[in-house]
């Protein structure tokens, strides 16, 4: 048996912000069925890395191939935003980015636009209400349900998404996210804000994500807790540059990761860092 | 009594027009946050496209007014909507990612463009189109003075009714609107979740141009006289309209559409006809200084 293809492939990934060398030939891999994590000190590139590979920036040089596990690549680096997002690669925001002045079923069935636009053929046959379309909105609104119950939100559907509180917001991206079908899916610090039990729902949210619906994760996150217990596999980056590779145990060893993240070789503060549990 | 009422009828007919206009305002502030001053040009197109229709339509020898007016409707609407979406696409697209004066510079351009263009393909002289639809219901009559609705009256409020509920269908409960509506919030979030924002725009300019074609329709019927210039200040009131009843609000684009119809139609009625536009922008200045998000507005909100 062969191992199957990663899910992303980035290599030699460059840009610059003008004399400000963000990414520095920046080269991993994303295992398909995997939770990735990227790690670093602040400025170290992340979410910029994140950026070219979901179209918000195009990278200077690089290659960025996302196999979908039907088989079809695509080149990254060269699709519009919406365009990958269609191919199966999403993303959330380390600022909560919700459509706020829409309920919270509706910023579900926006992500289900490009399903519910073609049933409809050019709205027509939305506007007619014909049968395919029907059942094309209810299959919608059945995900949007499923991704509610996932994520604890059941009884919020009607309310406006910019009144939820925070760690709801944080949930809603994610079950938004999910309902655009993708098979990549990019999370930007979803952690972020988190109090303590609120982080460990979304450990097992993000391990079921993986797990039940096998849905490959790329994450950046800080939270060290988080990062150590769910990770199959972390990348380091430092200054735009990949100083490290591997499993959690293997990174928690690593003093490279040591020295990048605390400028001290001091084992001690390191497992202050990632939260003192493994 | 009867002559407030005969006031009220003509304030209300003229009001849908405005609002038809108005929602193509309010539909393209509302998704890119800028005011497109061509639109008033798009409505004159639409005006001319409108005539254009008739004439062909009296040299292929149609004559039945119901056949001519729906084939009218469906050649204008779709001219129109054209160029719209060549509007968008030439002189909007481009700009996108371009400071906000940019596009407001660029439509002005624009709206000068296509007044030059019709006054040079179409002459500069006003062109009248022969009353198509006579008759009329008395409403009331009070011996002194009779109230009337003419048939034209009627149908331009009803069909105005018509695309203004069908559309706030549209708006709320399609796959299109809420594409709209998400794209209107958070442009780049929703093209992140595979909307198509460009096409998105697009289509947001087309129906934008459609409806205000159905409303040069009308008032070609309904005045009979057009010409190159008309777009301008019709554009400007249902600006005002729009800016009225809160601009990026639908509802409130169609209520002030109507308050501006209103306002116009009792100031001729009771006052004096020269000075209507002046009332119709004295309200335009009080909504500014007293309400500035307009009527039906929300205050925006500043994104954190």
């Amino acid at each position: 048996m062969t191992t199957p293809k990663p899910v992303l492939t980035v290599e030699h990934l460059t840009i610059r912000f003008g004399g400000l060398l963000a990414i520095d030939d920046l080269s991993f891999e994303a295992r398909t069925g995997d939770i990735t994590a990227l790690i670093g000190p602040n400025g170290a590139g992340k979410t910029t890395a994140f950026n070219c590979i979901t179209g918000f920036y195009k990278p200077d040089t690089g290659r960025m191939s996302f196999h979908h596990p039907s088989g079809e690549t695509h080149l990254l680096e060269r699709m519009d935003g919406f365009r990958i997002a269609r191919a199966g690669v999403v993303r959330s925001f380390q600022n909560i980015r919700l459509f706020p002045a829409m309920s919270v079923a509706e910023n579900l069935m926006v992500a289900q636009h490009v399903a519910l636009q073609r049933a409809s053929i050019f709205s027509i046959a939305g506007f007619l209400r014909l049968p395919s379309y029907l059942k094309a909105e209810r299959e919608a609104h059945d995900k949007a349900r499923y991704w509610l119950a996932q994520t604890g939100l059941e009884n919020d559907a009607d309310t406006l998404a910019g009144s939820l509180p925070y760690g709801s917001q944080r949930r809603l991206e994610i079950a938004r996210a999910m309902c655009a079908d993708p098979s990549l899916l990019c999370l930007d610090e979803p952690a972020a804000g988190l109090n303590p039990s609120e982080s460990l729902a979304l450990n097992a949210l993000l391990k079921k994500i993986r797990d039940e619906h096998k849905i490959s994760i790329l994450l950046i996150e800080h939270d060290m807790s988080v990062v150590m217990q769910i990770s199959d596999r972390i990348h380091v980056l430092e200054q735009g540059r990949l100083i490290a590779s591997g499993t959690p145990d293997e990174i928690r060893a690593n003093p490279d990761v040591i020295r990048a993240y605390l400028g001290v070789e001091d084992h001690d503060e390191l497992a202050m860092v990632s939260g003192g549990q493994v | 009594m009867a002559y407030f009422l005969q006031q009220l009828i003509n304030g209300i007919t003229l009001g849908a027009t405005y609002g038809l206009i108005a929602i193509g305002y309010t539909m393209v502030y509302g998704i890119i946050g800028m005011i497109n001053f061509a639109h008033g040009d798009i409505y004159m197109i639409g005006a001319f496209i409108s005539l254009v229709g008739f004439m062909l339509l009296a040299a292929f020898g149609i004559t039945s007014v119901p056949l001519a007016f729906f084939l009218v409707l469906v050649f204008a609407m779709f001219f129109t909507g054209v160029y719209g979406w060549t509007v968008e696409r030439i002189a909007y697209r481009p700009l996108r990612r371009a400071p906000r004066l940019a596009p407001l510079i660029s439509a002005i351009g624009v709206s000068i463009v296509l007044q030059n263009f019709v006054q040079l393909s179409q002459g500069a002289r006003v062109k009248p189109l022969q009353p198509m639809v006579h008759g009329s219901f008395q409403v009331y009559n009070d011996g002194a003075f009779q109230v009337t609705i003419s048939y034209l009256q009627i149908m331009i409020i009803a069909l105005t009714m018509a695309l203004m509920v069908a559309f706030t269908l549209v708006i709320r409960y399609t796959s299109l609107g809420r594409a709209q509506r998400a794209a209107a919030q958070d442009m780049t979030m929703a093209s992140l979740l595979g909307v198509n924002v460009d096409r998105t725009i697009s289509i947001t300019f087309v129906i934008g141009a459609m409806l205000a074609a159905v409303a040069g329709l009308m008032v070609t019927l309904y005045y009979g006289v057009i010409d190159f210039y008309i777009g301008f200040i019709v554009g400007i009131k249902a600006f005002t309209a729009a800016v009225l009843g809160g601009i990026g609000s639908l509802p409130g684009a169609m209520l002030g559409g109507m308050l501006i119809g209103l306002i116009e139609a009792f100031w001729s009625g009771y006052f004096s006809i020269e000075y209507k536009d002046v009332a119709a922008f004295s309200i335009l200045v009080f909504v500014l200084i007293f309400r500035p998000t307009g009527l039906l507005g929300r205050p925006e909100i500043e994104k954190v």
